[in-house]
């Protein structure tokens, strides 16, 4: 009984209080009590004000687009990241490896590399960019103008496509690895053919993970400044996303519309995140034991 | 390929005509062409390409002008600040990471759950909202501004604040490798060490250290990558004032907005060789000590 109500279960093993207390210190000193100071300094706003702050035309606009463009690069992964994966634990081809190490690229290139190289790549004279230009090769399937990807909200899905793609790809691919072969041969034999036994017997088994790692995308895509703000053309209400609208306003001093854009954010991100757990542990009931 | 392996046999037993059927678990070989082409093109249109655009660019206008780009001096003051900020933030979360995990895996207690996600925290903020709580605590109108005034430590547009944005950021990477897999190895090794008379210390540097170490490796790695490369947090709270609070992605954004795109992309370079470093030694690492790094495999970040 007394243990029961103790807060940590004895060991023989030393060093809990010095290292508890350190990880609480250390923890407190540099997340929670800065993350304090922007709820304390949105709570000190005060409700009328923060109300008209945070819903300006502007600040409203950049949400929009920050949440739209970041589920649409994290739908965009859902599809491909599976595709990636499918092929990556499937099939054998020349450079397999070498591909697959290449997945974690977006980790490990600074976000600002990636910016100027995606935008570089994609502008209307750049080796892909100028592919959908009205005079490129690929001009003609988007009508009389072509398609312009940089500097418009496309640029935007696409660096944020960029920065979530490892999400998705690593974390089906464990699951992928560990589904049971025999599974599908037994679908084969009770006459499934090869499209069935996939969507119904396969997809079932990682729709957990990729639920899992769509959610890992957006909340990424949807804090992702560096990549974007090079491809976006950063134009008001059209192309700027929720990031930069904060720094813009501290640029301008305004601490109080800094930090009412910035609560927002967290504040839907929060939700979001919630109804994806609520959605996943669906998931995890409906379809067993996933991710 | 395991896979393929797997199913190989049951092939061969049905090779008896000269044209065996295609194994019930595989697609057709036109099929899969075409996925692997489809994914390829993909990878192709997102990753290799952006790369190989940041070495064109950067060498478009020669060698000389390259090297030239590298060596001015604003671009070696940022170089040498980011390892300066590097070689602060990295040590400290590596300290955190150890003390983290030491907790969480070796001992049992209340809220251990709540802990876990508090360190997984940075990771979903965004990095201009972890400089912008920085600036709020220690700016011109912060709440610690009276601890400024008396110190006299300037923290915003200066090197303190860069460093405590960049470890904010970095947090969670050490701690996030080590924590699963010092729970999978379980607290058998430090028992068995502390009844044979170990101290705490010597448990923790002879027995759990040598257990975790290629994990260790792993999250500082990560680590570093990130700790070099960020942008967002820094880009707020430094400033950016030339030669003094200009870390690499500063100076490249500044470059690239002056037009001056062979020289941002020539100190691009040096931040893409540093993930390539990165990546290579990860890859080495999954495939050496796949069991020592992760306890359920890779894809943990």
């Amino acid at each position: 009984m007394t243990q029961a109500l103790a807060f940590k279960r004895p060991s023989v093993i030393p060093g809990f209080g010095i290292a508890f207390g350190f990880t609480l210190f250390y923890l407190g000193a540099i997340v929670l009590i800065p993350l304090a100071a922007l709820i304390l300094r949105a709570a000190g706003v005060g409700f009328a004000e923060f109300l008209t702050l945070a819903t300006d035309p502007r600040v409203t606009g950049a949400l929009k687009l920050s949440f739209g463009a970041s589920f649409a690069a994290a739908a965009i992964n859902v599809v491909f990241g599976f595709l990636v994966a499918w092929v990556l634990v499937r099939y054998d081809f020349p450079g397999r490896r070498l591909v697959d190490a290449a997945i974690d690229l977006p980790f490990a290139l600074p976000t600002a590399v990636a910016g100027i190289a995606l935008t570089t790549l994609y502008a209307p004279n750049g080796w892909i960019g100028s592919l959908f230009t009205a005079s490129g090769p690929l001009g003609f399937l988007f009508g009389e103008s072509g398609l312009k990807i940089a500097y418009t909200p496309l640029g935007i899905v696409v660096a944020l496509t960029f920065v979530s793609l490892p999400f998705v790809v690593r974390t089906v691919q464990p699951v992928l690895e560990e589904v049971d072969i025999e599974l599908e041969q037994a679908a084969a034999t009770l006459g499934a053919n090869r499209w069935q036994t996939i969507t119904r017997v396969v997809l079932p088994a990682i729709v957990p993970a990729l639920l899992t790692g769509f959610a890992l995308a957006l909340a990424r895509a949807v804090g992702e400044y560096g990549s974007v703000i090079f491809i976006a053309g950063n134009i008001p209400y059209v192309s700027e996303i929720a990031p930069l609208l904060i720094v813009i306003r501290l640029e301008e001093f305004n601490y109080a519309g800094a930090t009412a854009v910035a609560a927002m954010m967290l504040g839907i991100s929060f939700i979001m995140l919630l109804v994806i757990n609520l959605i996943q542990a669906w998931s995890r009931r409906r379809f067993g034991h996933g991710a | 390929m395991a896979l393929e392996a797997v199913h190989m046999p049951a092939a061969d037993a049905t090779s008896a005509s000269p044209r065996a059927p295609r194994p019930v678990t595989t697609e057709s070989p036109l099929v899969k062409w075409l996925l692997t082409a489809v994914a390829l093109a993909f990878l192709a249109f997102f990753l290799f390409l952006p790369l190989v655009a940041v070495f064109a660019e950067a060498f478009r206008n020669g060698l000389d002008a390259y090297f030239a780009a590298l060596v001015e001096p604003d671009a070696l003051a940022a170089i040498w600040l980011t390892l300066i900020v590097a070689a602060i933030s990295v040590p400290l979360n590596l300290v955190f990471g150890l003390a983290a995990a030491w907790a969480i895996a070796k001992h049992d207690f209340k809220g251990k759950s709540l802990l876990l996600t508090l360190i997984d925290l940075p990771f979903s903020v965004s990095p201009v909202i972890a400089g912008l709580v920085f600036v709020l605590l220690f700016g011109a109108q912060g709440y610690l501004q009276p601890l400024v005034a008396w110190t006299g430590i300037k923290i915003v547009f200066a090197i303190p604040g860069i460093v405590l944005a960049t470890v904010f950021v970095t947090l969670p990477f050490v701690a996030r490798e080590l924590i699963p897999l010092m729970q999978e190895q379980g607290t058998g090794d430090e028992e068995a060490a502390v009844s044979l008379g170990a101290n705490g210390w010597q448990t923790f540097w002879r027995v759990t250290l040598p257990n975790v170490k290629w994990a260790l490796l792993y999250g500082v790695l990560l680590c570093n990558a990130r700790a070099m490369g960020e942008f967002g947090a820094v880009s707020v709270i430094s400033g950016k004032i030339r030669g003094f609070t200009n870390t690499m992605p500063l100076q490249i954004e500044i470059l690239y907005n002056e037009y001056a795109f062979s020289a941002a992309f020539a100190v691009s370079t040096l931040l893409a060789g540093l993930a390539f470093v990165t990546l290579g030694i990860k890859a080495v690492l999954e495939a050496r000590y796949a069991g020592d790094i992760a306890a359920t495999g890779r894809g943990r970040h």
